[in-house]
């Protein structure tokens, strides 16, 4: 990745302020790991449904736990799942992507094919068969949303690739005499980093909505643990009556998923103002 | 057009026929005998064996799969373990809420997002690009599930316009049926009307800088009806291919929003369907999701070559 790349991506307005607000969760996650304002594993049940207090800044949930503690705890969960699928997608997407473009001929209709298929497989799908075979958990619905980012990642690598493919210094190394794989990982990878990762930020929100999702429905994150999606599954039963036992963590999902599209979209306009800003995609709804 | 519709529809079957292996092979791995699930604990080894003989549960593999595949064709999905009912009537009972839900929502994005996004594209720049565009912004991050729990607290506790859930069958109050689903299909149109918004007018500024509007206005149109007569159509052709894998995504949304208003749609069936081990719903009920997925983008590919000759003279589309 050009190190001019963030430079330049700061004089972008929108950029700022998506840095700054993800700059923020992530904070607010890594802190959750050492320290949140009160324990999130102490069930005070007289205490429940508090209300906005000095103590309990966003009051108390149905079990008499600190609000602003478990959506601490719940940002980091929905963060990690987020992104390890983005890992997922991108350590065996990116290759195949690679692989593709690298070899051409009937390995690349094949990958490409496959990319189709898994396309047909949104990540409730694939939750729903996972969760069938080994129960509802946080590291499922991870698997769930990586498998649908490696067609993603595949997409975009092998497109990158593909055009890097035809310059000049890609000539230069085959006639050193480096094989398609040292030329894909030593020249191709490199060239196609910042564009991995301004992907990577994209499908991190989009795997934050996803884990929401289907946290809600059961096929995620599971007590005692505490995921966004967890919390609002647990507020649903008391809505009506404590509304804002869902609106605080929904409020959060929607801030944490518009930084890091802000942050996308600023990276992706400063590396070609041309490219589309197209919406990103829901992969669990 | 013909020769490029039955190599896609060759595809489109092996596909198919590949998605439901995957599917019948997975959930087959699955620890758990469904006989002695249905049982009880109680029950002796004579009656089990005897209900998996009555299941076929007894015979191979590979036989119980071609067995299956075969009731596909037939539109007989065999007969669901738990409620003791053929699937099919199972899965069209649910369907009749799912299927008129997502495509209600289909239907609603389009006519919301498309023309914000026009608009937004005419206007590039100004006021009310800008502001368009914030909201849009928003849109794409509000989870579908949420926006609906929001919806039920205004119109359904606060309001009292909408029910805040449940259904009526549409043979019984064909009205009521109707409304049940207003607030949920709002909800699951949204957000995508702003991912619609969003792509339309990015395809509509960079199709009005090409040569033949700069063309059309030379001949002496306005930059409307350049717009209208030349921009849309052309800028149409990636939103539609967006469009074909958002209706994708609205049937699988379905599956999260009914939640919120207790719909007894085709999710619904999924989820008893897996906390009573009835594998044969589960698995019948996926390959339709996966089938009706992979359909939806099979006529997008033939619409695109309808409207696009250039990709079914055997060009490739860029993706």
């Amino acid at each position: 990745m050009d190190s001019g790349l963030f430079a330049r991506a700061l004089k972008h307005p929108s950029f700022r302020l998506g840095l700054f607000g993800s700059a923020g969760f992530l904070l607010l996650a890594i802190v959750s790991v050492f320290w949140t304002p009160h324990p999130t594993d102490i069930v005070d049940v007289p205490n429940r449904f508090g209300e906005f207090s000095s103590v309990n800044w966003l009051g108390t949930d149905y079990l008499g736990r600190d609000q602003l503690s478990l959506l601490m705890v719940g940002i980091a969960t929905s963060l990690k799942v987020a992104a390890l699928a983005v890992a997922i997608g991108a350590l065996i997407g990116v290759p195949l992507g690679l692989i593709a473009a690298a070899q051409r001929g009937w390995l690349e209709a094949f990958i490409l094919r496959g990319n189709d298929f898994i396309f047909a497989f949104p990540a409730i799908i694939s939750a729903i068969i996972i969760t069938t075979l080994f129960g509802p958990s946080a590291i499922n619905a991870m698997v769930a949303i990586g498998i649908f980012n490696i067609p993603v990642f595949a997409r975009v690598a092998r497109g990158a690739a593909l055009s890097l493919w035809t310059l000049e210094y890609v000539d230069a190394a085959k006639l050193s005499g480096l094989s398609n794989g040292q030329i894909s990982f030593r020249h191709i990878l490199p060239n196609i980093a910042s564009l991995l990762i301004v992907q990577a930020t994209i499908q991190l929100s989009l795997g934050v909505l996803a884990e929401a999702g289907l946290s809600y429905i059961g096929l995620g994150t599971q007590p005692p643990e505490t995921s966004l999606g967890l919390m609002l599954k647990e507020a649903q039963s008391f809505f009506f009556g404590f509304p804002m036992q869902a609106i605080i963590p929904g409020i959060a999902i929607v801030l944490f998923v518009i930084s890091f599209n802000l942050l996308g979209d600023g990276l992706r306009d400063t590396l070609d103002p041309k490219l589309t800003k197209a919406g990103g995609i829901d992969v669990a709804s | 057009m013909i020769g490029f519709a039955v190599t896609r529809i060759f595809g489109v079957a092996v596909t198919l026929l590949v998605a439901a292996a995957i599917i019948f092979l997975l959930l087959d791995i699955m620890p758990g005998d469904p006989a002695r699930f249905m049982l009880g604990i109680n029950a002796t080894e004579d009656a089990v064996a005897a209900l998996r003989t009555d299941l076929g549960l007894d015979k191979p593999t590979l036989e119980r799969f071609f067995i299956w595949l075969f009731g596909l064709f037939q539109g007989d999905l065999g007969i669901s373990f738990s409620q003791r009912e053929p699937v099919t009537a199972l899965m069209l009972e649910r369907l009749q809420v799912s299927l008129p839900l997502a495509l209600s929502a289909l239907f609603l994005s389009t006519i919301i997002g498309l023309p914000i996004g026009i608009i937004a594209a005419q206007n590039r720049g100004k006021f009310g690009d800008t502001s368009a565009m914030i909201l849009a912004q928003i849109g794409v991050a509000i989870p579908n599930f949420w926006f609906a729990m929001l919806l039920v607290l205004l119109f359904a506790v606060t309001w009292r316009i909408f029910p805040p859930g449940g259904f009526v069958p549409w043979g019984e109050n064909p009205a009521h049926a109707a409304r049940s689903l207003v607030l949920p299909a709002i909800a699951l149109a949204l957000p995508q009307a702003a991912i619609l918004a969003r792509i339309m007018r990015t395809s509509l500024v960079d199709i009005m800088q090409a040569d033949f509007i700069r063309t059309a206005r030379a001949k002496g149109l306005s930059l409307n009806q350049a717009v209208w007569r030349h921009g849309v159509r052309n800028a149409l052709l990636p939103v539609l291919t967006i469009m074909g894998l958002q209706f994708a995504f609205l049937i699988a949304g379905t599956i999260i929003v009914e939640n919120v208003f207790y719909l007894p749609g085709l999710g619904r069936l999924i989820f008893s369907a897996i906390s009573a081990r009835d594998l044969i719903v589960v698995r019948s009920s996926i390959l339709v999701l996966v089938a009706l997925v992979i359909l939806v983008m099979f006529i997008v590919d033939l619409t695109y070559a309808w409207v696009d000759p250039r990709i079914r003279q055997g060009g490739q589309r860029d993706g």
